[in-house]
């Protein structure tokens, strides 16, 4: 075997244990997720975390890249916020009185298709890296109240000395007009 | 107009009783939808969504479809969002620019501006318009169907598709000061706000009239949020709103001067109503509401010092939250917005939410008003998610043949109204009461029952002296 396809084959086995890192790093977050573990879950995401769902709008073929998403930092989405907003929605579901998630939904979350950019982003900073998932989040509460929402995630992950933790988070969500009644569940 | 239906039964508003069945029954629903809907001024837009001539938005008048665009002289039109060919809908996009929209079936076109021989949103091409129809088409008559009345109030677009309806003015009698209170700068004059990018849509599964009972009044409620007071999500780090925490001794000499007293304020003869003040003649001592953020809490420290200045001891009004009859309801404060329930059938109602900035704010104010806007607001807003809980399962445990039964109680301040103070035909109480949903009811039975607008002009109505005459205060 050659130098430079020995080369190849070491890079490749890297990328493949990258892949499988994050994979595993999504599989844990859903797990905390799914398990109502919503604190540690907090502990996933970076403190200067960009959490973005924007609008979908309908519009003419060619208008997409300009108009078919709301843009973060200056117009309505479904949620444009930080870590601090997030935390006090956990805070909230753990009041015991938030009526929208008392009692608690069921809630599952499949992560797929995950797809990580393999050249870091920043060379003097922390590594960072893209990963884009796609997802199906099923909510099911009271009795036969169901809710699923289907999307895309394109992630900044960093990796800090404890692991990696979401840097921004894009959710875009396959509705344009919102079927639930209200968001309660974490993407 | 005949129908089985007759609604001032089911509304009992002098025993503060209302039947379920305004709520759930389909029958209702169908009827309301030409009644309610089919004569009442809507709210449609904002102009600030199409500032460019061809601009358009699609929004809703009750069930169906509009078209809100500006032709080339600027003015603003809203038609039926349906082909008079076949019916299919013209227009399927949310927004854009057009200056004509065609029809996907077959190909009828329909110009924003007319021609000679069409008015605005007419007919102007039909594909083989002579070899199929041989002169037996009438062009001028089969444009797309105009709204019969339209206005643009300080830029909120409103129509009604009734040309007997009275105009806007009338339809909102002295209601006008709250929603010029919503829609005006924040430093007091006339007009000045932009909508915020992007509409909030969302289905909910609930009757469209418990939002709009619930804005127009429902202070009792407040309970139902207490989980969001205890994390604090307000734009000075307590409660849900502007509650202040100022720790600063220098800052607090320049607060906390109350308003007037908040109370319940409803319009009997008009149906609309709100929880604010009546008016009055100096503006309470400045109240920090974002010291959280500094340059914000700056800014609206100048913008009160113009308010001082622009308004002088002219006549003013604080209102955190109404509801113009039928189904626009707004927040006047914070979060800034308006929102129309639209109904979709008797048990879904789909929610629009505009949120609303003075337009010529710092970027920097408008950026944070829209973080707090959205952490407050729509259906991941930590205070509304909890109302749309509330809707839901009010509505679904209503439906049953035995609950059917027991009307609701509306008795609360039943008997206790006195006249509003500064404000002509308007109702006042000072404490938590349901004076505006029993007036919101009655208006909206006596929409249901009325033949046409002969019989619900405002100014003859007695139902303001009436409750006064009735009550014991
Ligand atoms: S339905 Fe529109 S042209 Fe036929
Ligand atoms: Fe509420």
């Amino acid at each position: 075997m050659s130098q430079s396809s020995s080369n190849q084959r070491s890079d490749a086995i890297e990328a493949l244990l990258l892949q499988r890192e994050i994979e595993a790093f999504y599989y844990q977050e859903a797990e905390l997720l799914d398990e109502r573990r919503f604190e540690e879950w907090l502990d996933m995401l970076a403190e200067d975390i960009i959490y973005f769902m924007p609008l979908r709008r309908n519009v003419k073929y060619g208008e997409h890249a300009a108009s078919e998403n709301t843009r973060q930092g200056l117009d309505a989405a479904w949620f444009d916020e930080g870590k601090h907003t997030l935390t006090q929605r956990v805070a909230q579901i753990a009041t015991g009185i938030h009526w929208a998630e008392e009692p608690l939904s069921r809630v599952r979350h499949l992560v797929t298709n995950v797809q990580v950019e393999q050249r870091p982003h920043n060379t003097d900073g922390p590594m960072e890296i893209e990963a884009k998932s796609r997802f199906l989040v099923y909510r099911n509460r009271i009795n036969d109240e169901t809710d699923i929402f289907v999307g895309k995630r394109t992630d900044l992950l960093r990796h800090q000395d404890s692991g990696w933790v979401v840097a921004k988070r894009v959710i875009l969500l396959d509705q344009s007009t919102l079927l639930a009644k209200n968001l309660t569940v974490f993407f | 107009m005949s129908s089985s239906i007759i609604a001032t039964d089911l509304v009992r508003h002098k025993e503060g009783k209302i039947a379920r069945d305004i709520f759930v029954s389909p029958e209702v629903y169908q009827r309301e939808l030409k009644q309610v809907f089919g004569r009442s001024w809507l709210l449609v837009g904002h102009e600030s969504q199409i500032p460019n001539k061809y601009d358009y938005f699609v929004s809703r008048m009750g069930e169906e479809s509009v078209i809100m665009t500006r032709d080339k002289t600027n003015k603003i039109h809203v038609f039926l969002n349906t082909c008079p060919h076949r019916g299919m809908k013209v227009c399927r996009y949310d927004q854009g620019n057009a200056r004509v929209f065609t029809c996907p079936y077959h190909a009828w076109s329909f110009s924003v501006d007319g021609n000679k021989n069409a008015p605005p949103g007419g007919l102007v091409g039909v594909p083989h318009f002579k070899k199929a129809y041989q002169g037996g088409l009438d062009k001028s008559k089969w444009g797309l169907v105009p709204v019969a009345q339209l206005v643009n109030y300080k830029g909120s677009i409103w129509a009604n598709w009734d040309k007997n309806a009275v105009d806007f003015e009338t339809y909102l009698g002295d209601m006008k000061i709250y929603l010029d209170a919503v829609l005006d700068h924040r430093d007091g004059t006339p007009g000045g706000s932009e909508v915020i990018g992007g509409i909030q849509k969302w289905k909910v599964p609930s009757n469209w009239k418990f939002g709009a009972e619930n804005f127009i009044g429902d202070l009792y409620h407040i309970t139902s949020h207490r989980s969001v007071d205890m994390v604090s999500i307000g734009p000075s780090g307590a409660g849900r709103r502007d509650t202040i925490k100022l720790d600063d001794e220098a800052e607090k000499h320049i607060i906390r001067k109350p308003p007037p007293r908040m109370g319940s304020i409803g319009f009997p003869n008009h149906g609309h109503g709100l929880i604010g003040t009546q008016p009055h003649y100096a503006e309470p001592d400045y109240a920090a509401s974002f010291t959280l953020t500094p340059i914000v809490e700056e800014y609206y420290k100048e913008i009160y010092h113009r308010r001082v200045e622009n308004l002088g001891k002219q006549s003013r009004v604080l209102t955190p939250v109404g509801t113009i009859f039928p189904n626009c309801s707004f927040h006047g404060m914070q979060p800034r917005a308006l929102f129309t329930w639209h109904p979709n059938g008797a048990q879904e109602m789909e929610m629009w939410k505009w949120y609303l900035v003075d337009a010529d704010a710092p970027d920097e104010v408008k950026n944070v008003l829209r973080q707090y806007y959205l952490r407050y607001a729509g259906p991941a807003g930590l205070t509304e998610q909890d109302d749309m809980e509330n809707w839901n399962y009010a509505t679904s445990a209503s439906s049953g043949a035995r609950a059917g039964l027991y009307p609701y109680n509306y008795q609360m301040g039943l008997g206790f109204e006195s006249q509003a103070t500064d404000i002509k035909d308007a109702i006042f109480t000072a404490s938590v009461t349901e004076q505006n949903q029993r007036l919101f009811y009655n208006r909206w039975a006596e929409f249901m029952d009325a033949d046409s607008w002969d019989n619900l002009h405002p100014d003859a109505s007695n139902n303001f002296h009436d409750i006064l005459a009735r009550s014991q205060s």
